[in-house]
């Protein structure tokens, strides 16, 4: 059923990507240029997901386990450290630059073109070498 | 170009109710770049079943929807090297910040988690900066 559940959700991610427009990197792209011809409709798609999910989250305390067992996820330590901010950064900036973040990427690679499939063969790259550079900046870190 | 918003509007109830869906039934956070890193990198072979089956619903739904559109431009740079270092820097900067626009951004926010928000600040503010460096500083330099 875990399976199943998380098709369900994952339908209602690309369905929402895709009719938002949120594959298109312009329409990113023209959200984030503040000095430009700015397109409001990102903000739009970030406030339209937060309700839902804000009620999720209020439903939380109110049910024992989730629906297929396990356990809800900890509140994660209110820990803001290097990595968040170097990550976030990174990320942001990449995201600047191509108009992609991971959700859209996979959502948009059945119509985007080889491009889209360049992109995420690239994120998957820098996934996959993420945990070494972490460990490096960890152990520079502990150096210092 | 008008009703631009009430689509972001709806595709953004979309996206929160596959969180909302992903949390209470599965009981997880819904990220994109989690459950795809988890994946690739090897760190959460468990679980492997519900973020494959997660990541064919993200694939599958627009392909599902795209005869209603006709044609979806993604107007997509053409330049090679920028998209394999923008993809670069996508893959390593959600894997080192745990997160990104779904788990930090959506799922975050809306629990009012100070990671979640203290990212989204810093993500907007670096890809503000940078489509204000490329479509604005360089054309005026």
């Amino acid at each position: 059923m875990r399976a199943v559940y998380a098709f369900v959700a994952g339908g209602l991610f690309g369905a929402g990507l895709f009719v938002s427009g949120m594959t298109d990197t312009l329409k990113v792209q023209g959200w984030l240029d503040v000095f430009g011809d700015w397109d409001p409709t990102l903000a739009f798609v970030m406030g339209g997901a937060i309700i839902p999910m804000a009620i999720a989250w209020a439903l939380v305390p109110r049910r024992l386990t989730p629906l297929a067992g396990g356990a809800f996820p900890n509140r994660p330590t209110p820990q803001v450290g290097r990595e968040l901010i170097i990550g976030s950064t990174l990320f942001g900036a990449g995201w600047g630059l191509a108009g992609l973040c991971p959700g859209p990427a996979i959502a948009s690679l059945s119509y985007g073109g080889a491009a889209h499939w360049v992109f995420v063969a690239a994120m998957l790259a820098g996934m996959v070498v993420a945990p070494g550079l972490r460990s490096e900046l960890d152990r520079r870190v502990a150096r210092d | 170009m008008e009703q631009d918003w009430i689509w972001g509007l709806i595709g953004g109830l979309l996206i929160g109710t596959g969180g909302a869906v992903y949390l209470l039934a599965n009981g997880r956070v819904m990220g994109a770049s989690g459950i795809l890193g988890g994946l690739v990198d090897g760190s959460e072979r468990h679980h492997w079943r519900e973020r494959t089956a997660f990541l064919v619903g993200v694939l599958l739904l627009p392909v599902l929807l795209y005869p209603l559109y006709g044609t979806v431009d993604t107007h997509i740079t053409e330049s090679w090297p920028v998209i394999i270092v923008a993809g670069v820097m996508v893959g390593i900067g959600t894997r080192l910040a745990n997160g990104c626009t779904s788990g930090h951004g959506v799922c975050g926010i809306s629990r009012l988690s100070l990671r979640g928000i203290v990212s989204t600040v810093f993500y907007i503010l670096a890809g503000g900066l940078t489509v204000a460096v490329f479509r604005h500083l360089l054309e005026w330099i």
